[in-house]
């Protein structure tokens, strides 16, 4: 994948490009060159892990962010290549912030619902850069009842920057689509696989991902701010945003550890931006596993089960 | 499960004073000086221009609760720092300085009750423990709360007043909005009644999850609703906000509330809806 280069990927990127170069060199020239070239590939197979080990939280919020992240759409196009998009909340209009709607993955029949950014800037305006406005909300709620009614499992892909701040969407009662979201969300009858494919940014993310498990691609963050909101708010500096990344812990790996995420699953070497059919080809094996297993259980115990699972988040400690 | 009960005397003795001092009081609306003993017994809401001071957990447990009726439960539940965090302060900080000034564990307290006789669950925030935002804690009582009136199938009222989820805990926080709507939705699907009382301000993660969800949504004259916080707005859209904006008599005009209730009728008004929606006879032919 060409195209933008973050300076943490550029010793990898400049290492391919030299590989690519000689491989060139020696085709055009026929000259043997395949033990410098096997020699420099282990050299940059090995300097991926240790780069891609060793990344920083701030660095991790960038990947989620890199401009040729795919979307939903990208994986939908991979996975779902019978994926049928349904429009509009009923109520008031389409937000195109939210895709929705249904089709298979492998031979399962589900409703999918994901946020979508934009690649162009006309598209990133006609998506609002993936922040939904409460009609996002009441069509993804609206697709939710299509699956509790025709018993098809839920499957929600998340990635934005945070619920839209405007206007409208408060006139519009952006707080009480994403409450009542949470609410229908806790106990709908069907199982419901949610999955950060990017950005997880506040309510805005949680609107459409209270499930039975969390999922989270390796790179990226999940958080009740942002790190720059975090950091203008307590730091006065939205500079600081890499001292709030720490601080809030927003990285797959941490939500694993605090019990938040149930899996983190594995992106191509260099992250999802760098091989889109790969990354699809892993998250479409995952879903389709998950889904099995959820789809196995009983409802009753599959409430039970999303009941208990998010009413044990939390510390404290008691004392009389 | 061991929990915590303690009489109203007992708990108000260790509550401290958030509220100005003195003799005289200036309306923060109007600018008119008000004498401290009156304003008390309008229960904090100017006379002259109906201003709601902001007030605290304990004043509302004496406001809308009977003489003596309010029994805590949880209160010994305390925040920690799971995530040992350190914005400019350290937050653990934070937390012990926010118990000595409030003289509580943490910015909600949960408890039974009585309004006008009739036996209910009531949780009641408080702004002035770290803007009463809400952790691991605040989300932990809604729900514990939630979980008793349905156990004993009694009318739930949760009084919010608070900023939204608590940064200083990051994704814990985050996961309260979900963990307490799951809770409301139980009691919802077991037929209990759940009336919000929403104040000045509820915004932010508690607007956008029990705030919002309340069999009935009251709300008092003036409070600031909504769930980005207008700074937000002003900065994304670049322009200025109407006039009213985010008020509840906004948000009751745009069919977020059910009603708007001025401080003093609040009792009555939670009386009345109890009596209305939970009273005397069913419908149900069984
Ligand atoms: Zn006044």
């Amino acid at each position: 994948m060409n195209g933008f280069v973050f300076d943490f990927e550029r010793p990898i990127v400049e290492l391919e490009k030299k590989i690519q170069g000689m491989k060139e060199y020696s085709y055009i020239e026929n000259v043997e060159l395949q033990d410098e070239i096997s020699h420099l590939e282990a050299k940059a197979e090995k300097l991926r892990k240790e780069i891609y080990a060793k990344l920083t939280r701030w660095q991790r919020v960038q990947l989620a962010r890199h401009p040729q992240r795919p979307y939903t759409l990208d994986y939908l196009q991979r996975m779902m290549p019978d994926f049928l998009e349904l429009h509009g909340d009923r109520r008031f209009k389409d937000d195109p912030a939210i895709v929705a709607g249904v089709g298979h993955i492998r031979d399962l029949p589900v409703v999918l619902i994901g946020h979508q950014k934009g690649r162009t800037t006309r598209e990133k305006l006609h998506r609002n850069f993936g922040m939904p406005n409460p009609e996002g909300y009441r069509k993804a709620l609206r697709l939710m009842g299509l699956a509790a009614k025709f018993k098809r499992p839920v499957v929600t892909l998340i990635d934005t920057p945070g619920a839209y701040p405007g206007i409208g969407a408060e006139e519009r009662g952006q707080a009480e689509a994403i409450a009542k979201n949470l609410f229908e969300m806790s106990h709908l009858p069907v199982p419901i696989l949610t999955i950060v494919i990017g950005e997880g940014a506040s309510g805005g993310a949680l609107g459409i991902g209270v499930g039975d498990k969390i999922l989270m691609l390796e790179n990226t963050w999940y958080s009740v701010i942002s790190p720059e909101g975090c950091a203008a708010i307590l730091w006065r500096d939205a500079g600081k945003a890499k001292e709030a990344a720490e601080a809030m812990r927003v990285t797959a790996k941490d939500l694993l550890e605090m019990g938040i995420a149930d899996e983190i699953i594995p992106e191509p070497v260099g992250g999802a931006h760098r091989n889109y059919d790969e990354a699809a080809k892993i998250l479409e094996t995952v879903i389709t596993e998950r889904l099995e297993e959820l789809l196995a259980l009983p409802t009753d115990e599959l409430l039970e089960k999303r009941y208990r699972k998010y009413r044990k988040i939390g510390y404290w400690e008691e004392s009389s | 499960m061991v929990w915590f009960r303690r009489k109203q005397q007992g708990v108000l003795t260790t509550e401290k004073k958030v509220l100005p001092d003195g003799l005289w009081i200036k309306c923060e609306q109007c600018g008119e000086v008000l004498y401290r003993q009156e304003l008390e017994r309008n229960m904090w809401v100017c006379h002259k221009c109906d201003f709601h001071f902001r007030i605290q957990s304990h004043h509302y447990i004496l406001f809308l609760l009977d003489d003596g009726s309010f029994e805590e439960f949880y209160a010994g539940i305390k925040s920690v720092d799971p995530l040992r965090f350190k914005g400019k302060k350290k937050y653990a900080d934070q937390l012990k300085d926010a118990v000595k000034k409030t003289g509580m564990n943490e910015a909600i307290r949960t408890g039974f009750g009585k309004i006008n006789g009739k036996p209910v669950v009531m949780a009641i925030m408080d702004f002035s423990f770290i803007g009463g935002s809400m952790g691991s804690v605040v989300g932990e009582k809604v729900a514990l709360a939630t979980e008793k009136a349905m156990e004993r199938n009694l009318p739930l009222i949760i009084i919010s007043s608070s900023g939204g989820a608590r940064m200083m805990e990051a994704a814990f926080s985050l996961m309260q909005m979900a963990k307490t709507a799951a809770a409301l939705a139980r009691f919802s699907d077991r037929g209990g009644l759940y009336i919000s009382v929403l104040t000045n301000p509820t915004t932010g993660g508690t607007t956008a999850s029990y705030a919002m969800l309340g069999d009935v949504n009251v709300a008092e004259p003036g409070a600031l609703i909504g769930f980005a916080g207008p700074r937000v707005i002003k900065e994304t859209i670049g322009q200025d906000l109407p006039d009213g904006f985010q008020r509840s008599e906004f948000v009751l005009e745009h069919g977020f509330l059910d009603i708007i209730v001025k401080r003093q009728a609040m009792k009555k008004t939670l009386s009345q809806l109890i009596d209305s929606l939970k009273g005397g006879q069913t419908a149900q032919a069984s």
